[in-house]
């Protein structure tokens, strides 16, 4: 928009014959380096500036009613919830098998009026599904051979009937618990969630179905409520293997409790379902060794692929535990830019220029200290590290495959549980909480669609929203398109005969270089079918077919004689990242922002070593940011770089980099696509161009 | 004529009031079988096994057809009178006999809650007769010809409307009901169906039902109906069902079932898991009113208390069978009549009702029941639960399963005989906008696919029309009666909608209305000994109809892709700024002309100016709005939207 406005009003006094718009444009391609720089400072310094521009998170949509009504949550469903923690605690320690907890679990459901099942599942390993990226429901069962008792996972479900509701829509509880170690803090997790099943058995005012799943999150709580969600929106037919199991294992079970008959019954695992998911709570406890002043709740949001659930949801959990239960809030932050003196010292400045400006316009809202913008920055990054990451941050994520608004409240008490006082404390407070959330949501008549689902968090009750963040992307973007006319432009003005289509050229090598990247995309599928151990062994295999390939690839580049010049060549592959990267930034912004931080100078500075320019200290200045750019955008250096910075210390191992893109893949990350498809690519390019070999062939002044 | 008619009506109005006032100075109690009229009045109440309560309030008036009574009635309500018989003012005079809505049979239920099948019962004549999908539910036969079904349809929905102050005029439109040809086991092509899944039912709806009553609910078994008590219950289902035959002349029962929850002392922490401790009742402690007399008009009024048969065969157990106060459970006061069920398998234990009357006027009749054991026991199955739910995620398509889970009740049915073959009807009506692909129709029984042909025994598919019909299924499947599950799965597209075909409410989701399965070779009836002339009851007359068991399934609840409803202000001024510059720059091509501009180029070109004068001249040309006022045009433009961009 500013450069717009520049070039407008510098255009006034010129008086050429073509259209303004032609005009505008003409100028701002003649003008690219100045306008490149303008735009990458611009961008880098909005960016930046985000913290500042950030605004109060506020509950958009009038029926959440957060806190209107009194918790009925009492002494009462205390005394429920430590009555379950302890036996849970005694029972566990009698008997370790991982059914012992789901009983008892699902005897507790059944005494307090609410139905109740059994969910049983195999779990079975991520594997890499090439072209599952977007779609997370694999069918394929592939139970093992033999499968055994112990292989079983045995979740407990209870459901509330609404009284008077008509089914079709439900909340959704989970307190994941690990049947084979349970700590302390899961047995208070479950026996928060029973005492709030307790209560809401009688309450009158529900209007949607409760469940509660008990998730045993003995392989992962992740895959433990994904595989229950999965039966949930499936067919859920017990497959025949299970019944065998079935038998075999629960036998005993069944036959030493004639009194439990009505608790067992016949049909306890019988699927039972409760409409449409209107939102999901995840509840976990962490019991903390450290003393707080207060009890603290963290909430966890991120979901696969930097998908968010609804604002409101996490705003009406922070009203409800800041201004009702007094209760802590925080969110994830990276304690690097913590620390960091640089971040200390950018908000101070910013501190003193904001209230300069608020000298000017006592209207700006703008004014921020330098500690909260220290924050800000740090709760920024680490919202922006988890969204780009493409990997949920918790249990929650699953729900989000389903559309369904789901958020993590992990819940850490001021000192140990151990102490009587404070665990009943603690536990009037987080059911409080629970409880007004669930009332909230109840509620609600639509959907969560008010809010933003787009957006950053830099505090609990700060948030940037897309119509912000976008702009700082777009103006780092600019650029790109303008300097690839340029670059075509100029080239096209220099050599007229023939020079309209040799860009083709230029493009069948980044055609090339791209379809090579997608090859060593789904590379690891390939080498996941051989024999090898280590993960550093992959890294290497992988490193080194890929390397093949691409000398394979040049060969291929070189037999054929194509001979565009660099500037060309720079050309299209610019506009190949530009196109890239605003598709990554509808699919997961925040990989597309730190991605577009690291192409975008890299791709505007890249120039090859051998070109001569005037003036020894403007060539090694250009040589040099070239090479640190080219070294810092190669995704495993910057992998290495971010490790040593943000301190991870420890020694660094080949084999890290193939965990990590195990990681990416197997969590169906849209990131390790956009690392090989785009970023990779460009990256390799780059490095093509840098090492140009025939310079002033195309290139001449 | 129209004088002649008012003075009539006039007439005849003096005249009953008159005959009425002597009849009721003469007789005291003159409603009897004279003029053909009845009401009577009559309360069930049953424990359920969940801690609840059951109350069937059954009231029925019948008149009978006779030519002198014309279209004034006694006790029959007047409004439902009309419904059937709807004579034009003058018909006494033996001109025009206009009949609105010929209709034979009407069924209408408002429902809050949903019943539930586990606990309270699927076999038994209150469930199959009784429990019914949420919201309302309204199907009807007439009496007309095929071509005059749907406007008197139209009209009905529009009379019971604005009867019982409910939205039900929207089954109006032809995409909310729907023709079934053999689920109701009735003619073919007179019946329709049609229900509202999102209706909310309140006192409204309660109000307007109760003035059909000759009492309404100042007196009789009606003025236990507090409000506040009846709402909060578990389910609540008022029903109104219609039948005329030229002989028998309209029946109309109204029924409402409630399911309540008495009070629970949750004193100590003990008391949460003894849940076989039974709360003990008594109708003033559930409804917090007395039942003081009965009803003078009606012609019985009476409780009854049911005992199923668990609990009998509990106490037969115990040893004292169909004794009310024994070391089970205390039913106070004593009964009247122990009715005693036939069932035709002795060796089972039957469910037995204890009978009231209520007739005493100063005295309040509390019945109640106190128990003394922790007891547990089940109320009886329908061989197969039903559900339904969605699968698939996403807002582009999905899938309709329903499963029918074999409850392992009917144990005597499953080894009667090995190729015993169960039979299933499912109805299930699908709006428009939810696209069914009827081809996808799988079947699963005990998790194996099945070939079509083998399970389906007959089958009517009538598919959705865009904006005019509701998809329609109506399937019966017929497979061994030792099979656990049986499940159905469609799938279908998510319509996209225009914009002013959303409902209200849009973005909650679209609801799909209940599925009905019906099993048609179970019936639930009993046979009571001990009815004879005496016990001249239209709630156990009702209790021996040959119902078929059947049962609801769930609403469904599709979430669709919503557009923003506030956009069509965005399109406006977005579409306004379009074309703004498109007019902008239409009258610049038509007005310039290239040569003469040219010229002036040139002219100017060679008187040229320095930057700083060429500027000021143009500002000045500007601000006097001279031409070359383009570029300021679009500059401003395009300074209003980024403007208008920025403020939202």
């Amino acid at each position: 928009m500013a450069v717009k406005e520049e070039g407008d009003t510098s255009q006034q006094g010129k008086k050429s014959r073509s259209r303004l718009i032609l005009r505008l444009g003409a100028l701002l391609v003649a003008h690219s380096g100045l306008v490149s720089v303008v735009c990458c400072a611009a961008g880098i310094i909005a960016f930046i500036l985000l913290p500042v521009l950030a605004n109060n998170t506020y509950i958009s949509e009038n029926a959440l009613m957060p806190g209107s009504a009194d918790p009925a949550f009492s002494s009462q469903e205390v005394l429920d919830a430590n009555r379950l923690t302890m036996d849970i605690l005694n029972r566990g320690a009698a008997k370790a098998s991982g059914i012992e907890i789901a009983k008892l679990l699902r005897e507790y459901i059944v005494a307090v009026g609410a139905e109740s099942y059994y969910h049983k599942f195999v779990p079975r390993a991520n594997k890499f599904h090439p072209l599952h990226f977007f779609s997370s429901t694999t069918d394929n069962l592939d139970l093992p051979a033999n499968p055994s008792c112990g292989s079983f996972i045995l979740n407990a479900v209870g459901i509330i009937r609404a009284p008077r509701g008509d089914g079709k829509e439900t909340i959704v509880l989970v307190t994941p618990y690990n049947s084979q170690n349970t700590t302390y803090s899961d047995a208070v997790s479950l026996g928060i969630g029973f005492s709030i099943i307790s209560l809401l058995s009688h309450v009158t005012w529900l209007a949607k179905d409760i469940v509660w799943l008990a998730a045993d999150s003995r392989y992962g709580e992740y895959m433990t409520v994904d595989s229950w969600l999965k039966d949930y929106h499936g067919p859920a037919f017990p497959g025949e293997t299970s019944r065998i199991v079935d038998d075999a294992c629960f036998e005993e079970n069944n036959s030493d409790s004639l009194d439990h008959i009505k608790v067992e019954g016949h049909n306890s695992y019988v699927y039972k379902r409760a409409g449409t998911m209107a939102a999901a709570l995840v509840l976990k406890v962490v019991d903390k060794k450290e003393k707080e002043e207060r009890d603290s709740l963290s909430i966890y949001a991120e979901a696969s692929n930097g998908q968010m659930p609804n604002l409101d949801l996490i705003n009406i959990a922070h009203y409800l535990a800041v201004h009702r239960q007094g209760l802590r809030v925080k969110i994830g932050s990276i304690i690097y830019f913590l620390k960091a003196s640089w971040v200390k010292l950018l908000g101070e400045m910013l501190q003193h220029i904001t209230t300069l400006a608020k000298l000017l316009n006592p209207k700006w809202k703008l004014d921020i200290t330098s500690a909260d913008y220290v924050e800000g920055t740090a709760t920024l990054a680490s919202s922006i590290y988890y969204q780009a990451l493409g990997v949920p941050t918790g249990s929650h994520g699953a729900f989000r495959n389903y559309q369904v608004d789901a958020v993590t409240l992990e819940f850490s008490p001021r000192s140990s549980l151990n102490n009587e006082n404070v665990r009943s404390a603690f536990l009037l407070k987080t059911g409080r909480l629970i409880e007004g959330v669930i009332r909230s949501v109840n509620n609600l008549l639509e959907k969560f669609h008010q809010s933003f689902f787009l957006y950053f968090l830099t505090a609990p009750h700060k948030y940037v929203s897309v119509g912000i963040y976008m702009i700082p992307f777009g103006i780092l973007i600019a650029p790109l398109p303008i300097v690839a006319a340029a670059l075509f432009s100029s080239n096209n003005g220099s050599s007229n005969k023939d020079g309209s289509w040799k860009w083709l050229q230029a493009a069948k090598v980044v055609f090339l270089i791209h379809l090579w990247a997608m090859i060593t995309s789904l590379l690891p599928y390939v080498l996941l079918q051989l024999p090898l151990v280590t993960p550093s062994s992959f890294t290497s295999a992988w490193a080194a077919v890929a390397i093949c390939f691409l000398l394979i690839t040049y060969l291929i580049l070189w037999s054929s004689s194509i001979d565009c010049g660099w500037e060309l060549l720079k050309s299209v592959m610019i506009v190949a990242a530009a196109i890239g990267l605003s598709l990554m930034s509808v699919i997961n912004f925040s990989t597309a922002q730190i991605g577009a931080m690291l192409i975008v100078p890299m791709c505007l500075l890249v120039k090859p070593a051998r070109k001569q320019t005037q003036g020894v200290f403007a060539k090694a200045l250009m040589l040099t940011s070239n090479l640190a750019l080219l070294v810092v955008a190669f995704p495993p250096a910057a992998l290495l770089i971010a490790k040593t910075l943000f301190g991870a210390s420890g020694n660094i191992d080949i084999g890290d980099f193939w965990e990590w893109a195990q990681i990416l893949w197997s969590w169906n990350s849209a990131t390790y696509m956009y690392l090989l498809w785009i970023h990779l690519p460009c990256w390799v390019l780059c490095l093509n161009i840098f090492l140009y070999p025939c310079i002033g062939s195309s290139s001449k002044a | 004529m129209a004088a002649l008619c008012r003075r009539f009506t006039g007439f005849h109005f003096l005249l009953v009031l008159v005959s009425l006032s002597i009849s009721s100075l003469v007789f005291g109690d003159w409603i009897g079988d004279d003029e053909g009229e009845q009401f009577t009045e009559e309360l069930l109440l049953k424990p359920l096994p969940d801690r609840k309560v059951l109350a069937h309030f059954h009231f029925q008036s019948t008149a009978h057809p006779s030519p002198d009574s014309g279209h004034h009635h006694h006790l029959f309500p007047k409004a439902i009178a009309q419904l059937i018989w709807n004579r034009a003012p003058c018909d006494a005079v033996g001109h025009f006999m206009v009949q609105k809505f010929q209709i034979r049979d009407l069924e209408l239920s408002f429902t809050q809650g949903r019943w539930n099948y586990e606990n309270w019962g699927g076999s038994d004549p209150i469930s199959s007769t009784n429990a019914k999908p949420p919201g309302v539910e309204l199907w009807a036969t007439f009496n007309v010809p095929v071509v005059e079904i749907d406007t008197t349809w139209k009209n009905l929905t529009h009379a019971l409307s604005g009867l019982f102050c409910s939205s039900i005029n929207f089954l109006e439109s032809s995409t909310s009901y729907t023709t079934p040809s053999f689920v109701f086991g009735l003619n073919v092509s007179n019946i329709r169906y049609g229900a509202l899944p999102r209706e909310a039912v309140c006192t409204e709806n309660l109000t307007p039902w109760l003035k059909l009553l000759p009492c309404r609910d100042k007196a009789g078994l009606a003025t236990l109906l507090d409000r506040p008590s009846i709402y909060k219950g578990y389910y609540h289902s008022q029903k109104l069902r219609l039948t005329s035959t030229k002989l028998s002349g309209i029946i109309l029962e109204q029924t409402l079932t409630i399911v309540l929850q008495p009070n629970i002392q949750r004193n100590s922490a003990h008391s949460l898991l003894d849940g076989a401790i039974q709360p003990s009742w008594s109708i003033s402690s559930m409804f917090k009113r007395n039942l003081t007399g009965s009803c003078v008009l009606a012609r019985t009024s009476r409780i009854l208390v049911e005992l199923e048969k668990n609990i009998v065969s509990k106490l037969e157990e115990l040893g004292h069978g169909g004794s009310w106060s024994n070391s089970l459970l205390d039913l106070s006061p004593n009964p009247f009549r122990v009715i005693k069920e036939v069932n035709p398998f002795p060796e089972e234990s039957n469910s037995i009702l204890f009978e009231y009357v209520n007739s005493k006027e100063y005295e309040p009749l509390d019945v109640g029941i106190k128990w003394k054991l922790p007891f547990v026991w089940s109320s009886p199955h329908a061989p197969f639960h039903a559900s339904r739910f969605l699968m698939g995620s996403g807002t582009e398509r999905g899938s309709i399963a329903i499963s029918l889970q074999s409850t392992k009740s009917d144990e005597y049915f499953r080894s009667k005989s090995n190729e015993c073959r169960m039979q299933a009807v499912v109805f299930q009506v699908v709006p428009w906008y939810v696209k069914v692909y009827y081809h996808t129709l799988q079947i699963f029984i005990d998790q194996k696919l099945q070939n079509l042909s083998d399970v389906i025994e007959k089958i009517r598919v009538t598919p959705s029309e865009d904006k005019k019909l509701p998809g329609t299924l109506e399937l019966v499947l017929g497979y061994p009666c030792t099979v656990q599950s049986v499940a159905l799965t469609l799938d279908f597209d998510k319509g996209f909608l225009h914009i002013h075909e959303y409902p209200p409410d849009a973005n909650q989701g679209f609801d799909i209305p209940s599925a009905l399965v019906t099993f048609p070779n179970l019936h639930s009836s009993r046979i009571y000994i001990g009815d004879d002339s005496s016990v001249h009851s239209p709630l156990l007359l009702k209790f021996q109809e040959k119902n078929v068991v059947l049962s609801y399934t769930e609403v469904l609840l599709v979430p669709f892709t919503t557009p923003d409803f506030s956009m069509p202000y965005n399109v406006i001024t977005f579409t306004c700024t379009v074309l703004a510059l498109y007019f902008g720059s239409l009258l610049n091509v038509l007005r310039r002309r290239i040569g003469e501009e040219e010229r002036l180029m040139r002219s100017k070109d060679a008187n040229k100016r320095g930057l700083i004068p060429s500027i000021v001249s143009k500002i000045t040309s500007k601000l006097r709005g001279m031409p070359g006022s383009k570029p300021l045009l679009i500059f401003a433009v395009v300074l209003s939207v980024l403007f208008h961009y920025i403020v939202n």
